[in-house]
């Protein structure tokens, strides 16, 4: 049906184009290598971010091959129901925006725990903040990796799932490792340019096919016929609901923790204390949306035109569901706009993991060792920074190994809802309790971190995605998680003898609220 | 921006390390810079309580959740409605308003602009509360820098 040849050409010139966005990445990490000195300035890129940057930054963080690939072939295979799954990933950023953006930047330094230790006792909540960032982390980590090689194969054809999973990581190790905060919200920017330039130049040729009558879009959308499993030949409306959520409640928990679990992302989080002052932070967060919500849209346009340009059968038969974004440009826009497109797809993993190595590393550095073991003091000057290099070189390396080990054929989206759920399960009830609640203790921030992140593992280990009769019938566990999160949270508090100190929690409401001795923007 | 006669701190590494740092200086002797100081350690000369105790400080505190908490209301409500309307009353969402677009594929769409008008009204009532906050400082005779 489809004259569509695949000429050995599209491989060389994918190749040539993701070079080229790896040398420019390279560049700038040499020259962010030779501009930052000091903590401040690996750390948060001496917070001189603008916001129209971080908030590209923000999005290219956020952004990941699974929204880009992921919903484009949701859509393109069964419809609505793609669509309806990403309106929650833009909706998040309001409790990001409401609740934490501003008091995060005005009262802390480089990580979540430190406005959770601001006003509780440091060591005890950073070692629980810091274990549960890393578990959030290296859980969105390994997806990413595993979807990074399997996808690399498909899109650089002659590319094997270990070298492309290796390539990967030693990349991010080299942003991250070299480059400090400043290359790598570099890379998400350049990413984020990238794929905002290739979705819009994506549903420009899929409305230009409809000849850019929208009314002719959708009815085109009314009956796309398809082939089932079984063989049988089925024709189905894909702007009607319900076409592969079956559960409404699987809906519920999975919107709930998208909705409180993007405010608990540490790599989401960290970009906040890149900015200058907290207006900034504001701003970045607006910046975000707007960039996020028209991706979002767009994925409707190149979604839907895959289902009805190609069809679910041709996406089926040319690689599957993750194919239909760089399928579609190749029918509209020959090799060498496949080639871009999937260049585009390989920044944008390469980004999402060098934003969560950064976070993992600033992490340990910064709570686990030189606030958990040295009780905040640095040995030696630069230790901090010294450690966080040592951290993300393991954390890649390690990274690699696992990705390796558990090879290309694993199913690993449940990591990512796994790392939404810990985010919104253990992150943010106590980060919400500790900005707002005056009666907040150690022991309430503590049982709630640990409660949110075990409820979340044990309640995806018993689930369908794990047992074949699971004991816990829901993908997601946020919809339990969280209010046991909260719970945990609440009972800790009230369990515990210790008097919350009422100063303390005063100064960091001013703090919060004024930027009244937030950190400032380093000079050159 | 910082100003460029910050004050530099007694334990300065800068001649150690080629620029100025904002790390603790050396061993466990000698004082941190200010903001490395946990809140037991801050000796600085604000007075928080005073500040928190403010008239126009808890002014502003309660005009922020005046704003915030039905907001979020709103959009958590208005957000679980798709779900819910996809899931249990399919045949509202699949009826036909627009040509062949259903009330399903509206309201999905109709969320994006939600949240950015939320965002919008965020933006413009927290510009009033920046300035707010600026008046109180400048009352108090403490600043950013």
């Amino acid at each position: 049906m489809f004259a569509i040849s695949t000429a050995a050409p599209a491989s060389n010139a994918s190749l040539w184009i993701f070079l080229a966005f790896v040398a420019a990445t390279l560049v700038i990490t040499w020259l962010s290598a030779r501009r930052s000195r000091g903590a401040s300035a690996y750390f948060a890129a001496g917070r001189r971010i603008t916001g129209w940057q971080n908030g590209l930054a923000v999005a290219g963080d956020y952004m990941s091959a699974a929204s880009f690939l992921g919903i484009a072939g949701m859509i393109a295979m069964n419809g609505y129901d793609g669509f309806m799954y990403s309106v929650g990933f833009l909706v998040a950023y309001l409790t990001v925006l409401f609740i934490v953006a501003e008091p995060l930047r005005n009262a802390g330094k480089y990580t979540m725990a430190d406005v959770l230790a601001y006003r509780l006792k440091p060591r005890p909540v950073r070692a629980a903040a810091s274990l549960s960032t890393l578990t959030v982390s290296i859980f969105y980590m390994i997806a990413q990796m595993v979807g990074a090689g399997v996808l690399v194969r498909q899109l650089i054809p002659g590319v094997t799932y270990e070298v492309a999973v290796i390539g990967v990581g030693v990349l991010m190790v080299v942003y991250v490792v070299f480059g400090g905060m400043l290359a790598t919200t570099w890379v998400q920017i350049i990413k984020a340019i990238l794929l905002i330039v290739g979705s819009i130049l994506l549903s420009i040729l899929v409305l230009k096919r409809f000849d850019f009558d929208l009314a002719k879009f959708f009815s085109s959308l009314t009956a796309i016929t398809s082939t089932t499993a079984s063989g049988e030949s089925v024709t189905r409306n894909f702007l009607t609901p319900g076409l592969i959520f079956k559960n409404p409640w699987d809906q519920i928990s999975l919107g709930m923790a998208l909705l409180l679990g993007t405010a608990g992302l540490p790599h989401i989080l960290i970009r906040f204390y890149t900015v200058p002052d907290a207006k900034t932070a504001r701003s970045s967060v607006v910046w975000a949306m707007l960039i996020i919500g028209a991706f979002y849209i767009m994925t409707t346009f190149f979604g839907f035109g895959a289902a009805s340009l190609l069809g679910p059968d041709h996406i089926q038969q040319h690689g599957g569901t993750n194919m239909a974004a760089p399928e579609l440009a190749r029918y509209l826009g020959g090799e060498i706009f496949f080639a871009f497109i999937c260049a585009v797809a390989f920044a944008t993993i390469l980004a999402v993991v060098a934003g969560l190595t950064i976070s993992a590393s600033t992490s340990f550095a910064h709570d686990f060792y030189v606030n958990v073991i040295h009780h905040g003091k640095e040995h030696r000057p630069g230790e901090e920074v010294r450690i966080a290099r040592i951290t993300a070189f393991v954390v890649g390396a390690a990274s690699i190994v696992i990705a390796i080990l558990l090879g290309p054929g694993v199913n690993v989206a449940f990591l990512v809802g796994l790392a939404f759920a810990v985010a919104a399960s253990a992150n943010l009830p106590v980060i919400v309790f500790s900005l707002y609640w005056k009666r907040f203790t150690t022991a309430g921030a503590v049982a709630g971190l640990l409660v949110g992140l075990v409820s979340s593992v044990v309640l995806i280990l018993i689930s369908p995605d794990f047992m074949k009769n699971p004991l816990f019938p829901l993908k997601n566990p946020a919809l339990v998680s969280i209010p046991l999160g909260f719970l945990g949270a609440w009972l800790g508090t009230v369990l515990s003898k210790e008097q919350s100190s009422v100063e303390k929690f005063t100064e960091l409401q001013v703090r919060a609220n004024t930027g009244l001795g937030a950190e400032k923007a380093t000079e050159h | 921006m910082s100003s460029p006669d910050t004050p530099t701190p007694d334990h300065d590494l800068t001649g150690i390390i080629a620029s100025q740092t904002d790390i603790a200086p050396l061993g466990r002797g000698g004082s941190k810079p200010e903001h490395e100081r946990t809140a037991d350690e801050d000796i600085d000369p604000v007075e928080w309580a005073r500040i928190a105790g403010d008239s126009d400080f808890q002014a502003l505190l309660r005009r922020k959740l005046r704003l915030v908490i039905p907001a979020t209301a709103f959009f958590i409500v208005y957000y679980f409605l798709l779900p819910i309307g996809v899931g249990w009353f399919p045949g509202l969402m699949e009826r036909k308003v627009w040509g062949d677009l259903n009330i399903a594929y509206l309201y999905a769409l109709s969320q994006f602009f939600m949240a950015w008008i939320l965002a919008g009204i965020y933006v413009v009532a927290a510009a009033r509360w920046d300035r707010s906050q600026n008046a109180l400082l400048k009352k108090f005779g403490v600043s950013h820098q």
